[in-house]
């Protein structure tokens, strides 16, 4: 099984890197970890154009001229864990909510009607609110309304995964949150989720599930971001390697204010997180890289056809809070509040396509 | 008695078994592996297996190769 | 090291052992090679010439001997020939060469697959010659080969890498060794196939019928060498740097005003 490589020597190996290795790794056509980590450095930062237009010019070769869209479904803010950066977190004095079947598919279709066709099912991790015959039973509801529907709930085994890849679910998200195992065990008070490793294998086991499609990522704000990115990579590379007809997708998660007053344990810039979207994106050619909406409408709309392939819009990230304009409850506060319409408003001026549908899960083999 | 050896015809006297006939074909058994009738013969078995009328017989060897 | 089923390889050079003109001259271009790996065929016994035993010429101990099914046109026929291979040599170690059509001798692709998927089932530690498909590669990589063995070219073409662009995704790819065999006529085709990343190649036509074969083994154990140590300290990096030197991509540049 899979093991990230220690973080500690990540972190320094990135901060050896020097303007020859950034320069070398800039214009290597196929990039390997060690050049990752050159562009990854301190001392790439003053390359961030150059490393824009690469990326830029990778993306469209590879993706042309679209951006993705989707928007979230929060199902449940119910949550077993007490993780000390979440706003779900089973310790705070939040109003909590589990979705009905019914209402699941009361919002998705309001999301239906505001034109979107992928969806991403979002949960709190606690199993006696959502567990696979609940997710099954939504997906079953939904897949034959929309394209594609994609799932961030709490790590599954893979018998699991492939009943929900039955019933119509085409992709998982789990993020590591961090791949720094010391503070790891530092946010993850306590539940499920202090498993570090467990955690680790999770995408791996999406993957055997034969879902077409795993995110990684991790929460920016907690560890070292540059190491993280390198950490990222180390897992891509490794699960490229085993599962070599699954499509993978980075998220880029920055820590938004949320309940619980949680202060980020590192700052991670938007320049940091252009470096880190840039470098990810010379890296690996293919893979495809998100950013939501925690990030604010100004940022995102310079980043488009930049390197990220996709984006959420019109999100909300309260349970029920598409029919509800009542946001209680949310796991954090959104940076750009626009509508899909106004976001492809925005996508199209720039010249791009905006993509809603990208697949059919009716395709999906039974 | 008749049997096809290596895709022809041959008539042999006096022999019995697998081993026989590699003696009487100067091989050293332990140089080749023997089909009979597309069973791989095992070298213990050479002096225990016999050979009957109309069989097929295949005597395989390593050659050059690449 | 080369690690190929859990045996090490110090040398990534493996010899092909046809066509050449006696066994004495086989077992010093092998000896002058330092090859650890060597391919074997099998045929029937020429009965009018038995002591001609190309065993004699090579101690088993050695050289990991990889017999090869050469001839096979379909996987029954390599089967059969993979479990003689097995019988004759005593070990499990098999080329797998599924080849219907005699002109070109190239490699059927499905036929490869499915007696792959067979003969690891059977226990043996197969290396299949194929076309250099790379998903191809991947499928027989998932089906239990040891190694994939990509071609260069057709067989006995002497023509090189021609199909750099699949065996360099190969590469990329594969979480087992892959070995470039056929079609490197000469030792720059060989330190090439290197350069790539490959973990070894196969070589026979090339030693077997030089001027001097023994000569031309050593030229390729020295080939073989120089590529991977390019390969390893990073020749491609350097290539590509300089392709970047371009003006058009080392002038450009996008605009982050946006950025806060």
């Amino acid at each position: 099984m899979y093991q990230s490589p220690d973080f500690k020597q990540l972190s320094e190996q990135i901060k050896l890197a020097t303007t020859a290795d950034v320069e070398q790794a800039l214009y290597a056509s196929r990039l390997n970890l060690s050049n990752l980590a050159a562009l990854l450095s301190p001392a790439a930062e003053p390359y961030l154009p150059q490393m824009a237009a690469r990326s830029s010019k990778i993306t469209l070769t590879r993706f042309g001229k679209t951006t993705q869209l989707y928007a979230p479904i929060y199902l449940s803010n119910y949550c077993t864990n007490r993780c000390a950066y979440c706003g779900f977190s089973a310790d705070n004095l939040i109003k909590r909510k589990c979705l009905t079947i019914d209402e699941a598919e009361k919002e998705a279709m309001i999301l239906h009607e505001r034109g979107f066709q992928h969806i991403l099912l979002v949960s709190g991790e606690a199993e006696n609110a959502v567990d696979v015959e609940y997710m099954e039973a939504i997906a079953l509801r939904l897949r034959d309304k929309f394209a594609a529907v994609s799932i961030e709930i709490q790590p599954m085994s893979t018998e699991h995964y492939h009943r929900l890849f039955l019933a119509g679910i085409t992709a998982v998200a789990v993020y590591q949150e961090t791949y720094d195992p010391d503070i790891y065990k530092q946010v993850h008070l306590s539940g499920k989720k202090r498993d570090y490793a467990y955690r680790l294998e999770t995408p791996a086991r999406v993957a055997e599930a034969g879902m077409r499609e795993v995110g990684i990522g991790a929460l920016l704000g907690l560890a070292d971001w540059r190491a993280e990115g390198l950490a990222i990579g180390h897992h891509l590379n490794w699960l490229r390697k085993e599962f070599w007809s699954t499509a993978f997708t980075i998220s880029f998660p920055r820590m938004r204010p949320a309940a619980g007053e949680f202060e980020p344990l590192q700052i991670v810039t938007e320049s940091n997180l252009s470096q880190l979207i840039f470098a990810l994106r010379l890296f690996d050619q293919d893979v495809g890289l998100i950013v939501s909406t925690r990030e604010e409408a100004r940022y995102r709309d310079g980043m488009l056809g930049l390197g990220p392939t996709r984006y959420s819009a019109g999100s909300c990230t309260a349970p029920g809070g598409y029919g509800d304009s009542d946001h209680e409850g949310e796991q954090f506060s959104v940076g750009d509040n626009r509508s899909l319409e106004e976001v492809c408003t925005v996508i199209k001026a720039k010249g791009f396509d905006p993509v809603c549908k990208d697949w059919d899960c009716t395709f999906q083999t039974i | 008695m008749n049997i096809t050896l290596n895709g022809n015809n041959k008539s042999i006297q006096e022999i019995s078994s697998v081993l026989d006939l590699l003696k009487s074909l100067e091989l050293t058994p332990e140089t080749v592996v023997v089909e009979l009738n597309t069973t791989i013969i095992q070298p213990d078995s050479y002096d225990t297996t016999n050979i009957a009328e109309d069989d097929w017989v295949e005597i395989i060897r390593f050659v050059g190769g690449g | 090291m080369l690690c190929i089923a859990g045996t090490e390889f110090s040398s990534r050079l493996f010899l092909g052992t046809g066509k050449f003109s006696s066994s004495t001259v086989m077992a010093q271009a092998i000896e002058a090679s330092a090859c650890q790996m060597v391919t074997v065929a099998l045929r029937r016994v020429d009965l009018d010439n038995p002591d001609d035993d190309i065993m004699k010429a090579l101690s088993q101990r050695e050289y990991t001997f990889l017999p090869n099914t050469s001839g096979a046109r379909d996987a029954n026929e390599a089967i059969r020939l993979a479990h003689l291979a097995r019988a004759a040599s005593g070990s499990s170690w098999l080329k797998l060469e599924v080849t219907p059509d005699p002109r070109t001798l190239l490699p059927d692709p499905v036929e490869t697959l499915r007696a792959t998927e067979k003969l690891v089932k059977d226990g043996f530690i197969v290396l299949p010659y194929m076309n250099a498909d790379p998903i191809l590669a991947l499928k027989l990589q998932d089906a239990g080969a040891a190694a994939v063995m990509p071609l260069g070219s057709p067989i006995g073409t002497n023509q090189g890498v021609l199909t750099d662009f699949q065996v360099k995704i190969i590469i990329e790819q594969a979480r087992v060794p892959v070995v470039v065999d056929a079609g490197i006529g000469a030792p720059s085709h060989a330190a090439y196939a290197m350069e790539l990343g490959a973990d070894a190649v196969l070589v026979n036509t090339a030693i077997s019928i030089a001027g001097d074969p023994v000569a031309m083994a050593a030229a390729f154990a020295k080939a073989v060498e120089a590529g991977r140590t390019a390969y390893v300290a990073g020749i491609g990096q350097r290539s590509k740097q300089a392709s970047a030197s371009s003006p058009e991509d080392g002038k450009l540049s996008s605009d982050l005003r946006f950025l806060a």
